[in-house]
């Protein structure tokens, strides 16, 4: 069994240091007690021998999103990431996310992320339900989306996504973060606009070959792939690839996509 | 000449919560062109922190409930200081603003009939709270962001405002700096809005993020502003205490509007044993009925744990002081005794409360059952004094929303009103902001003040790592401010605070920082200084000057409520010598009607 924080009284951190043109691991070490995060490592060391070590962070309580950085290679929030859950007998490792281009430090360009959200449609509802400007829906509708609308952007999944970290495709897939956006606005009872064609088109869900390793990181727990992604695929399955499906659209005039 | 981007707005709105997305979109409707300057990244301001809800008199879950209720709620929890007319515009306006949220994508939980569900919570007569779970805040601030991206709203991410800009009297912009290469920024503007949140970083223990260092509270203040109620600051009751790494973190109040209580190290419910005279009537006798209140039984009364969050926290510290507490001083918040009332409790707490359930499991290794809290540093009610209608403040050009704005909450804010107050007056800034550009010309700022504010900015970088350490400073008046000008206030306490600012002070003035500019938090840890120590400042002078307890303002040399009190405010202001002057301001008659609003709900 690995030392946990509790037993540890200090451990010792190989932290990323460096900007777009060069960086490398430099160790501090700081003490640690019961419940610590890596963010507070992250701080101690920030106070006491680095003031100028950059990070993100703003809630440290897994509700922001800003904290996310890979700990022993593994994306994370940092403020979710307990000492007692890692082997302090040899140095923590703490990098940047690696698919976006490093700022300085443990801080990323995460900007492409927001630029691609805006090229996805806006919510547009039906008109009202009630005189009053008001509309009725069930709980159990409302949920489905409510899974979506967890996410807190931390953009981990983004991170992990092979097409947009190995590939660097940014400008052909807008990554799992952005089709469960999509999703929750192609579920969502009121929403009238259809997305399937740009979702083919412009936003590449094609490219997703639902190797799942976005769901796995997700501090959310949502469902990325199977309940977001795989919905979408069928949706653009059914609407752009079915052949019977259009000759009876086609017949009924139904909605063009 | 220091070097610096200029940018052009006809309306600068000074950070992306819940205020300032929404003035944004609001100027925007205008007509005229807006710029939105975020501290953090988009959407991740503190907004995201709230749990509980957004108040407003939907009357979906209790059909009793209308304006009138709330505003007397919202008025009886401020102990009757707040400005009425705020008070009545939040509570007619609310609603209308929740139902827009829901038109522009929002997703609250919903009543069996479809409608958006309510809960209850502290202070609130009714079921009143809109809600998505307990993850409320996310859902309004991720709506507004998803909505104002569309809106053609120029977004400055990650810059940081040092200074506003003036022409004479009048504020004409702002100057600035972006973290990611370090460079300043001139925002020229018609007006300015100023929406950043609040100052609890100035305090050791705190559910408030790092970014809360009461820069809009001393943006305004050294422009001219007057700050008003800066005495009254809201310390939660129920923040996590253990481990260390976690203390401060919220629980939110939505714990015992779902039906959890408080308890002692002896197993006692100590609520029921001190209810103030103004909320007996409303309170539950017995342990039963206020269990039936939570279950919407609208004949029972509401438990004494839903209290106003000011009474409960010094019934916590009540306990705690007698010997009472749990490990580590604090009391037992106990959500698992329900599941001996309602089939399959487990699940229902997990379903109504998830990211609080997940929020123990993953920082405390705890199962969210009966977890030991006491009291966090959460809020001010204190901020920049500004007309109820248009939001603007007394400098011409610069308008104030949300809680850097002050009035509507009194000398107590109920839980559930900071969302609706940031919609509801930060549709109102944007919209009197863009009204007001539209009638003003653009003047160019003071280069002569742009120099001066850069120089001092780059102070610490002159001084090096042979400076003072800007955390160490920070530390010390975290400290300071917990201790001597906390929860339990008195004199001697305070007058110590003052002279220990003054010592801060000096140490501020010799902080320096190694590295270079670019996305140095050490740098930004000493701009934001000056500002922890104004608004520090402010607080205690109000709060020595307030010789009562009252709200969130509690003192043991003074332990009573004083009626001469009750009739005006506590101000501050720069004085022309450039020390901190505090003055009273009347609090105007209210209106008859509402008055015998106020009557009718007693």
């Amino acid at each position: 069994m690995a030392p946990s924080a509790t037993s540890a009284t200090s451990a010792t951190f190989r932290v990323w240091r460096g900007d777009a043109e060069r960086g490398e691991f430099r160790d501090y070490t700081t003490d640690v007690s019961e419940g610590m995060v890596v963010l507070d490592a992250v701080h101690s060391i920030q106070a006491g021998q680095a003031n100028d070590l950059a990070v993100r962070w703003n809630c440290k309580a897994g509700k922001c999103g800003s904290c996310s950085a890979e700990v022993n290679g593994n994306p994370r929030l940092m403020c979710m990431t307990r000492l007692n859950q890692l082997d302090l007998s040899k140095p923590v490792t703490i990098e940047p996310m690696r698919a976006f281009p490093l700022i300085r430090d443990l801080v990323t360009d995460v900007s492409w992320n927001f630029q691609a959200k805006q090229g996805i449609r806006k919510f547009k509802p039906r008109p009202a339900d009630s005189p009053d400007g008001t509309w009725r829906m069930a709980q159990v509708d409302v949920e489905r989306v409510q899974e979506f609308r967890k996410c807190i952007e931390c953009f981990l999944c983004q991170d992990v996504c092979h097409v947009l970290r190995d590939h660097q495709m940014f400008d052909a897939f807008v990554g799992p973060r952005h089709l469960v956006y999509a999703a929750a606005l192609e579920m969502n009872p009121l929403d009238t606009h259809n997305r399937t064609r740009a979702l083919k088109q412009d936003h590449g869900i094609g490219y997703c070959n639902i190797t799942k390793c976005c769901t796995k990181v997700c501090p959310e727990g949502i469902t990325i792939t199977d309940n977001a992604i795989i919905p979408l695929k069928e949706r653009v399955i059914d609407q752009l690839y079915d052949p019977i499906a259009k000759v009876f659209r086609a017949l009924r005039g139904g909605r063009h996509v | 000449m220091p070097e610096y981007q200029t940018h052009e707005h006809d309306v600068l709105v000074v950070g992306a919560g819940g205020a300032g997305l929404r003035a944004a979109i609001e100027a925007a409707a205008g007509g005229v062109s807006v710029g939105l300057v975020c501290k953090s990244l988009l959407g991740k301001a503190h907004t995201v922190m709230a749990e509980g809800g957004i108040a407003a008199a939907l009357a979906n879950v209790d059909d009793r409930d209308t304006w009138k209720v709330h505003f007397s709620d919202t008025m009886r929890g401020g102990q009757y200081v707040n400005n009425w007319r705020m008070a009545e515009l939040h509570a007619k306006e609310s609603p209308d603003r929740v139902r827009e949220l829901e038109a522009w994508g929002a997703m609250f939980d919903r009543t069996k009939d479809g409608k958006i569900l309510q809960r209850n919570f502290g202070g609130h007569r009714y079921p009143r709270l809109a809600h998505v779970g307990d993850r409320t805040g996310l859902e309004l601030i991720r709506t507004l962001q998803d909505h104002v991206i569309h809106q053609g709203v120029d977004v400055h991410m990650e810059c940081t405002i040092l200074s506003l800009l003036k022409d004479g009297d009048r504020v004409v912009g702002a100057f600035g700096y972006e973290r990611e290469r370090g460079r300043f920024k001139v925002f020229k503007a018609k007006a300015v809005v100023l929406a950043t949140g609040g100052i609890g970083r100035a305090y050791k223990i705190t559910s408030n993020s790092w970014e809360y260092t009461g820069d809009g509270h001393t943006l305004a203040y050294d422009a001219g502003a007057d700050l008003i109620d800066m005495e009254f600051v809201q310390f939660h009751p129920t923040g996590m205490i253990w481990p260390p790494s976690v203390r401060g973190i919220l629980v939110t109040e939505a714990v015992r509007g779902e039906g959890g209580v408080l308890k002692n190290s002896e197993g006692r419910r100590f609520m029921f044993d001190d209810i103030p005279e103004n909320y007996r009537a409303q309170t539950a006798d017995t342990e039963e009925e206020g269990w039936r209140y939570t279950q919407g039984d609208k004949a029972a009364r509401r438990p004494p744990e839903l209290l106003t969050r000011d009474h409960v926290s010094r019934c916590i510290m009540r306990e705690v002081k007698a010997g009472r507490g749990s490990p580590h001083g604090g009391v037992f918040l106990d959500i698992a005794w329900i599941k001996s009332r309602i089939a399959n409790g487990a699940e229902h707490i997990k379903k109504k409360l998830p990211s609080m359930y997940h929020q123990f499991k993953q920082l405390a290794d705890l199962d969210i059952t009966e977890e030991p809290v006491g009291p966090t540093t959460h809020y001010i009610m204190g901020g920049v004094r500004v007309d109820a209608d248009t939001q603007m403040s007394n400098v011409p050009g610069l308008f104030a929303a949300g809680e850097c704005a002050a009035g509507i909450n009194g000398a107590n804010r109920l839980g559930g009103n900071s969302l609706s107050d940031i919609i509801v007056f930060g549709k109102r800034a944007g919209e009197f902001a863009a009204a007001y550009a539209k009638t003003v010309r653009r003047a160019d700022p003071n280069p002569q003040q742009i120099e001066i504010v850069a120089h001092r900015a780059l102070e610490p970088f002159e001084r090096g790592t042979a400076g003072e350490g800007p955390y160490q400073v920070q530390d010390a008046l975290q400290a300071m401010m917990q201790d001597l000008v906390g929860i339990v206030r008195n004199e001697p306490e305070m007058r110590q605070a003052l002279d220990g600012l003054q010592a801060l002070r000096a140490r501020a003035g010799r902080v320096g920082v190694g590295g270079h500019r670019e996305y140095n938090p050490g740098w930004h840890a000493a701009l934001d200084l000056p500002n922890l120590l104004t608004v520090s400042e402010a607080i205690t002078r109000c709060a020595i000057e307030r010789k009562e307890s009252r709200g969130g303002h509690f003192r043991d040399d003074y332990p009573d409520k004083e009626k001469s009190y009750a009739t005006f405010n506590f101000i501050v202001r720069k004085g022309g010598d450039g020390a901190m002057e505090v003055a009273r301001a009347a609090i105007p008659e209210m209106p008859a009607e509402l008055k015998q609003i106020i009557e009718e709900m007693k």
